[in-house]
């Protein structure tokens, strides 16, 4: 079992820097159209910066951010976002995942499309950190880690 | 037996040292890769769609299909490990 690092420097430094490490990688995954990035990458971090949590912070604490079923749940959403996103333009009688069919009301085809884009990334990005999340747990349980010694 | 694992190794490395030379440069315009719908995705994925980084319009777009099996191919390994690995509480 992974023990909790004992060190005020560590849990602090990781503490502060949690919701920054998050709010970048919603930064990566919703500006994955027009910059550098995406979902995978911005999943990527999403899950580290939760991991980080699971390292550092107290399970009940670090539960909080996502609880323990919940990484796999988010794991499926995410796949599902991506299912159901592509699936609307057959209603339009268009291919699958072709989102440029899809008739929203002044906007353009093209920038349909790269909506459909984003739509795609934030399940991707939902899909790729639920499942890391998910492995970690499966290997480390977070409610079950033994304390460090000594407290 | 040894031997013969050592043997096996140096020959199938020197094999593939030898046609690495006949790869064809990196880049280049005229390799096979390059040849077929990569130039189209090059100077058709501005127009076609809003977004300056081609690499998100090929991945989420054109190769859309792909991506879909690759975040499906994510879940379910995620799933894999979840029933092999996770012990009840």
């Amino acid at each position: 079992m992974i023990s909790r690092f004992d060190s005020v420097v560590v849990r602090t430094a990781a503490k502060i820097l949690v919701p920054f490490i998050q709010v970048f990688a919603l930064y990566v995954v919703f500006h994955g159209a027009k910059s550098p990035g995406g979902g995978f990458q911005g999943g990527a971090m999403l899950a580290a910066s939760i991991i980080l949590t699971r390292f550092t912070a107290a399970p009940e604490i670090s539960l909080r951010y996502l609880p323990d079923l919940w990484a796999l749940r988010l794991g499926g959403v995410g796949v599902l976002i991506y299912a159901v996103v592509g699936l609307l333009p057959l209603l339009w009688g268009a291919p699958f995942l072709d989102y440029g069919a899809l008739p929203i009301p002044g906007v353009h085809a093209n920038e349909v499309r790269a909506l459909g884009i984003e739509a795609v990334e934030v399940g991707v990005a939902l899909a790729v950190a639920g499942i890391m999340v998910s492995i970690f747990d499966d290997l480390a349980p977070a409610g079950r880690r033994e304390r460090p010694s000594g407290r | 037996m040894r031997f013969w694992a050592a043997s096996v190794v140096v020959a199938v490395t020197v094999l593939l040292l030898l046609a690495g030379g006949s790869l064809p440069p990196l880049r280049a315009v005229d390799s096979p890769i390059s040849r077929t719908v990569e130039a189209y995705y090059v100077e058709n994925a501005i127009r076609d769609m809003d977004t300056p980084n081609i690499v998100s319009a090929i991945l989420a777009d054109y190769r859309g299909y792909d991506t879909f099996g690759e975040t499906t191919v994510v879940f379910a390994a995620g799933l894999a490990c979840f029933l092999l690995l996770r012990r009840p509480l």
